[in-house]
């Protein structure tokens, strides 16, 4: 437990400045990655995918990542990738989740690649990242969807002698892999193995997700043959890493499915008329648009403070504190904004025709993976020192 | 933020009254804020010469904080809020060489203390519709009317006052902006009584009270501007905390950690969920100043005090539910007269009970949430029943 410094010592020294504003280079990009899903991502086209067997987008996949290199932005330059920082990857998550936009994200560029960049000299790990930077492979991290970051990491998968056996359910974005990061216990000792789905021994099967736009699905191992990755510490490192990368991505995501309902739900009620006058002049529905707004604000905020310190700053534990600070307010208010946005739609919002229950269903399936609001918190008071008992 | 030339002025500064030594007597406030004033470190984004450096907002903060680092004695913020927040900022956006050559530096002193006269039994939300009456008479102007929830008159040597100069006309239009001397004859101050017991605030009557015309904040008429441009800065003024854990939060996280014995399970996620409110309306105060340094301010600032007061009184409701049996006595209901704005030194009982007031004081949080609707998310205003009445038509 780290407590943090009391607030009346002046003489500590100024604390490492955030960048709290995108810059200009992080503006250019956000604005490619609007222009390509605004012609590529209709809500329309998602939710006529999601009743399909192809869940996945993957021309959309293919252009994110040889038009605007979002699959190698995390990767380092040696490995082809752009060497991009936490800040720059939040900026297109925020995008794809304004568009829920049904691309292996998630679970290839945020996870998979956190994990494998962590652990970049040991050669499996090398290769796949040559291959997943220039997007010629897909990923995802083999670990339940709902494992909380910084809590103890545990898996069911035993690996003998390179062979895995176990279950890991649910895994996101787990149909779109072609190679799955597993953790095992390996003779005692925790090991990264990169296993390839095949129809006998290592067996997907998809879940009917809550998330319409994110699939899950299950994995079932029966003596897979995996290609070790790295034992040991190394291995519970890199997994680490990639669950609070991943929770720091996820707090961006949620803040442009946020600012998605937001926007939708203000232009519907200028347009809206009931009583002879745009429900939008009413008074109490006023107050309740200003108060998602008033949130989504602390929420960008607090997603952009995620990514400064992934991005900039050294301390595990400071990270880890501004992340679950992230992680616990994004969800919630992510979360509020699309039930609002459904109340004040009144029965359009209700109905499948319209995109609202994308929004809902991303945003309360958001909170639950990488680990819910409370058990955020429940982390986090652990590192500040304030102790549930 | 700030670059060393201004370092090494303030270190100068500091040295010159020898201000961080402790084993030499108090530094006399007055006198040290006087110097600092003249070498531009007072509100460092005023101009040259007016206390300031013409650097950006921004870097106020830094420079409090070297000074308190360097052991300098505090500004008289505490005292003076309304001249620090509303007087000095509104002094030198409308008023004369003049007016910012005498008026600023006793400000920032602490010698002069402000209030402001603005709401009144009839015009609270509604400020436009002020009824004190400002009649010309030769250079002066001839006020008369009843002001009242006057923050510290009782303490105060002049006034920001928003009086009618002009009842026929539409009510936003008639108003005039004065300074008030709160010495002069005809001014009278009546202690008002508040739920802490305390008398912070004050009815202030005016009757035939002569105010000269070099003592008018801006033009005749001009009133309702200059008025929103003081609210401006006071919203401003307020902004998150500049260091984790401050304010009401940090008093409750305090007592949290230092009495294991007060803690209690169904308590704990919902001070986690204030802790979590409070960092991040600290990233948003810090984004904000950011985007202000930008050249780039965004709108954010009027959720801010929206979420300042949700925050004090979540955090000062909780602090008294974990104190439980402590919580139930308060310190003291005697009517006293407070002379500066610290809450946090009192005793949790009254920080709870005077944080009710942060959601109505400079403006309530329901007419912020209707200023956030209207002029950031662009709803349309609700239907006036009021039509746009004269002055003299306002129904009271
Ligand atoms: C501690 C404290 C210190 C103060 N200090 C000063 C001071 O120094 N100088 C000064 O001039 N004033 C001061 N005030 C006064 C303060 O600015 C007013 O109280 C405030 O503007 C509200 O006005 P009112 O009290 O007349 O309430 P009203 O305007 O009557 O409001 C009553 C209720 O109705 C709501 N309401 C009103 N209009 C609307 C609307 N259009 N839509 C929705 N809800 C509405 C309000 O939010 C409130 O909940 C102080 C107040 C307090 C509590």
């Amino acid at each position: 437990m780290t407590a943090i410094p009391p607030v009346s010592d002046s003489s500590r020294p100024e604390p490492r400045p955030r960048q709290l504003v995108i810059n200009e280079d992080q503006e250019a990009l956000r604005t490619a990655v609007r222009d390509l899903l605004s012609d590529h991502a209709s809500w329309a086209s998602v939710l006529a995918r999601a009743e399909t067997d192809a869940p996945y987008d993957i021309s959309l996949w293919e252009r994110l990542s040889h038009d605007l290199g979002v699959t190698g932005l995390l990767i380092p330059e040696e490995f082809g990738g752009a060497g991009g920082n936490a800040r720059d990857l939040a900026v297109i998550s925020e995008q794809l989740g304004a568009f829920v936009a049904p691309v292996p994200f998630l679970g290839s560029a945020v996870l998979a690649t956190a994990a494998l960049v962590a652990v970049r000299s040991e050669p499996v790990a090398s290769e796949l990242l040559r291959r997943l930077a220039g997007g010629e492979t897909t990923a995802t991290l083999g670990i339940s969807a709902t494992t909380v970051p910084g809590g103890v990491l545990s898996t069911t998968v035993q690996s003998v002698g390179g062979l895995l056996t176990g279950t890991v359910t649910p895994v996101v974005d787990l149909a779109a892999a072609e190679h799955i990061i597993v953790l095992t216990w390996d003779e005692g000792e925790p090991a990264l193995y990169a296993i390839a789905p095949d129809a006998a021994t290592a067996v997907v099967s998809a879940i009917t997700p809550l998330d319409l736009t994110r699939p899950i699905g299950g994995l079932e191992l029966a003596a897979a043959p995996g290609r070790l990755i790295v034992r040991g510490d190394p291995a519970l490192a890199a997994v680490a890493t990639a669950l609070v990368t991943g929770a720091a991505m996820l707090a961006a995501e949620q803040v442009g499915v946020a600012q998605w309902a937001l926007d939708t739900t203000v232009a519907y009620l200028k347009d809206r008329h009931q009583f002879g006058r745009p429900i939008g002049s009413f008074q109490a529905l006023k107050h309740r648009m200003a108060q998602v707004w008033r949130r989504v604000g602390l929420a960008r905020a607090a997603a952009l403070a995620a990514a400064d310190a992934l991005a900039g700053e050294s301390d595990p534990d400071e990270i880890a504190r501004v992340v679950a600070v992230a992680a616990s307010y994004c969800s919630e208010t992510s979360v509020f904004a699309t039930e609002e946005m459904i109340q004040l739609h009144g029965g359009i919002g209700m109905t499948w025709e319209h995109p609202a229950h994308l929004y809902l269903g991303r945003a309360k399936a958001d909170e639950l993976i990488l680990g819910a609001p409370d058990q955020h918190r429940t982390r986090l008071a652990d590192l500040v020192g304030l102790p549930g008992s | 933020m700030v670059d060393a030339d201004v370092r090494g002025r303030i270190a100068r500064l500091v040295d010159e009254y020898a201000a961080g030594d402790p084993s030499r007597p108090p530094v006399d406030r007055g006198a040290f804020l006087g110097s600092r004033f003249d070498a531009g470190l007072a509100w460092v984004h005023f101009p040259r010469g007016l206390g300031g450096l013409g650097l950006p907002r921004t870097a106020q903060i830094a420079v409090e904080g070297e000074f308190a680092r360097l052991g300098a004695p505090a500004t008289a913020q505490a005292d003076n809020v309304i001249g620090y927040g509303m007087a000095a900022p509104t002094i030198l956006e409308f008023g004369t060489a003049e007016q910012r050559d005498t008026l600023l530096r006793p400000i920032f002193t602490g010698e002069d203390i402000w209030c402001q006269l603005f709401s009144e039994p009839g015009a609270g939300s509604d400020l436009a519709a002020v009824a004190t009456r400002a009649v010309r008479d030769g250079d002066d102007w001839v006020v008369t009317g009843q002001k009242v929830w006057t923050s510290f008159a009782h303490t105060a040597k002049w006034a920001i006052l928003l009086a009618r100069t002009n009842a026929d006309v539409p009510k936003h239009r008639g108003l005039t902006y004065f300074i008030a001397d709160m010495t002069a004859p005809g001014v009278e101050v009546r202690p008002l009584r508040q739920l802490t017991g305390e008398a912070e605030f004050n009815e202030v009557f005016f009757t035939d009270v002569r105010v000269p015309d070099s003592a008018r904040l801006g033009d005749e008429g001009n009133g309702w501007a200059v008025a929103q441009g003081t609210l401006m800065n006071e919203r401003m003024a307020i902004g998150g905390g500049a260091t984790r854990e401050s304010g009401m939060l940090g008093k409750l996280a305090g007592l949290w950690r230092d009495r294991p014995e007060l803690r209690r399970p169904a308590l704990h996620d919902r001070l986690m969920q204030l802790w979590v409110e409070a960092e991040a309306y600290r990233f948003s105060s810090e984004r904000q100043r950011q985007q202000l340094l930008a050249g780039r301010p965004g709108p954010d600032g009027s959720g801010s005090k929206v979420t300042y007061a949700q925050l004090n009184q979540g955090s000062t409701a909780l602090e008294l539910e974990v104190l439980a049996a402590e919580g139930l006595h308060h310190e003291d209901w005697s009517l006293r007269r407070p002379t500066e704005s610290n809450w946090l030194a009192g005793g949790a009982t009254h920080r709870y009970l005077r944080t009710k007031g942060n959601s109505i004081e400079g403006g309530t949080s329901e007419i912020l949430l209707n200023v956030i609707a209207e002029r950031v998310l662009g709803l349309p205003r609700e239907p006036r029943t009021d039509g746009s009445p004269t002055g003299k038509d306002v129904p009271r």
